[in-house]
């Protein structure tokens, strides 16, 4: 017999109407816009590496809930589907599948699940496998094809960020107009092309509260400080803010990456920290590495002080001693 | 003075205390120079063979080495072995010692070594040091053979040279670079984990 007029319960008291699934698909429905750019300008290659991603992704994880004989409902939260999405977004076009698929399976399992699932990785799982895919195709993975939509007949094609890199893009005034930039007529990855749709997608985030609008804005604050800097001091070698927040990944790390609830930190002290770390890798690695484009590094980088951030940022409870 | 059959005293080091999987000893070689199966089988006979001699010389000495300098007296002895080995690998096989650059010589403070000297060689008989030694090799040169053939294979597509894979494969570079050998090392300790509790339950 149980007796259920007195109900004990261990606190939290309070339930939040927002849930991880709820959190998950509002994430996918903000990635609607970049993912119609990416299919737009990318066509069939675009739609082949997304569901391939996605795919794997959740044929992965349900393998691996299985071998920890956890229970599969938890699929339906809808993580591995963001982790697929936004590792297709971060491929180039040309990739062939099959490298697709062992970054996704790299991306779930060292990734995610061997930190055991989602809320204990310490690193954006989509990042882990673009990262992975990097290191271990370093050629396929810098191998640019133009947008279908320029109708441009040739086998390779420079991204702005490598153009200005690799190419002397300013010298030569073949910089990328930033008209084409917004619009996303340029090479690059899947869904990193277009900053109108990034745009549009990270608004719709914001404005349902699901990211901490910190991160973007001080990734951005720390990116203009630091190629700004640079321009003013010499504009023949060095591009402008606006260009370097426009081109590359910029938008999509900061707006869908960086932002990462589980690899973020909690505090809002640590979250600045946190953002203008990243904003400045993000401009050592372009105007100073050995790559044209920073923002994957830079990301991974500043996730692996997210623990230690939380840690020393961690407001002193009333009544503590300030040393103790 | 260690009480187990001659058998148990060789066979502990291929498995139960696998130098590399069930002690994490020696994991400084064991991740450099892994990335062809011919540089890791040469660095796992050269370990073995400093790690057999010096326990050999260990265990015969044990007697008049005072315990306050025993460290130091078994680096130098140690010492001794891997500038043999060293020389030889230069002598005979210049490109293998090249390729394995300053590993070689770190055999020195290669834990694995000092460790069966202090745990095991200064307390046991000449005879059981040697099949220790024996038996913990064996367990070190598998635990590399294992690492390097994974990485040859998936970062060249070869096996000690020769082509194993098909042209469709494309090499994952990553295997042969320091991420490969942490991500390789990580699944192999975690599947050893694995494998030694579903042996327990077993039992």
């Amino acid at each position: 017999m149980t007796n259920n007029t007195f109900i004990l319960q261990s606190s939290p008291h309070f339930k939040d109407k927002d849930s991880v699934p709820k959190i998950m698909y509002t994430v996918i429905a903000s990635l609607a816009p970049v993912v119609a750019a990416s299919l737009y300008f990318f066509r069939f290659k675009a739609l082949a590496l997304l569901l391939s991603c996605i795919v794997t992704c959740l044929v992965t994880e349900a393998l691996f809930l299985w071998l920890r004989k956890k229970p599969l409902h938890s699929l339906r939260d809808g993580s591995a589907v963001i982790t697929g999405i936004l590792l297709a977004m971060t491929l180039p076009p040309s990739l062939s599948l099959e490298f697709a698929i062992i970054g996704a399976v790299v991306a779930t399992t060292i990734g995610k699940q061997v930190f055991g699932g989602l809320g204990y990785n310490i690193f954006n799982p989509a990042l882990v496998g673009r990262a992975f895919l990097q290191t271990a195709f370093p050629v396929a993975m810098t191998t640019w094809i133009p947008p279908a939509a320029l109708k441009i007949q040739t086998a390779t094609f420079a991204t702005p960020l490598g153009n200005l890199r690799f190419q002397d893009a300013i010298a030569e005034g073949t910089l990328t107009p930033l008209k084409d930039l917004f619009t996303g007529n340029v090479g690059g990855c899947l869904g990193e092309t277009s900053a109108f749709a990034l745009i549009l997608g990270a608004l719709f985030l914001l404005s349902r509260r699901v990211i901490d609008w910190r991160i973007p804005l001080g990734i951005l604050l720390s990116l203009t400080a630091f190629t700004g800097s640079f321009w003013l001091a010499n504009p023949e070698k060095y591009a402008s803010p606006l260009f370097h927040i426009l081109a590359g990944g910029f938008l999509i790390g900061a707006f869908f990456m960086a932002t990462d609830m589980v690899t973020s930190p909690i505090i809002p002290r640590g979250t600045w920290i946190y953002a203008l770390g990243i904003g400045i890798v993000i401009g050592l690695i372009r105007l100073f590495g050995g790559f044209a484009e920073g923002v994957m590094y830079s990301i991974l980088f500043m996730n692996a002080f997210v623990p230690l951030l939380n840690r020393y940022t961690r407001p002193r409870i009333f009544g503590e001693r300030s040393k103790g | 003075m260690s009480t187990k059959s001659i058998g148990q005293e060789f066979t502990k080091g291929l498995w139960d205390e696998n130098p590399v999987f069930r002690q994490l000893l020696g994991l400084c070689p064991t991740l450099a120079v892994t990335n062809a199966v011919i540089n890791g089988l040469a660095m796992g006979m050269a370990t073995s063979f400093v790690l057999i001699f010096s326990s050999l010389v260990v265990s015969s000495i044990k007697k008049f080495i005072p315990s306050q300098v025993r460290i130091a007296s078994y680096v130098v002895i140690i010492a001794t072995f891997v500038t043999v080995a060293d020389r030889f690998l230069a002598a005979f096989f210049p490109p293998i010692s090249k390729s394995l650059g300053p590993y070689v010589p770190l055999i020195v403070v290669n834990c694995i070594i000092l460790g069966r000297q202090e745990a095991f060689s200064s307390k046991n008989t000449v005879g059981r040091s040697l099949i220790d030694a024996l038996g913990m090799s064996s367990g070190f040169v598998l635990a590399m053979l294992l690492l390097s053939a994974i990485r040859e294979i998936l970062g060249m597509g070869t096996f000690l040279g020769y082509q194993v894979m098909g042209p469709w494969f494309e090499p994952w570079i990553i295997m042969l670079l320091p991420p490969g050998a942490f991500i390789t090392l990580g699944i192999l300790l975690a599947l050893a984990l694995q494998i030694e509790r579903k042996a327990k339950s077993w039992k």
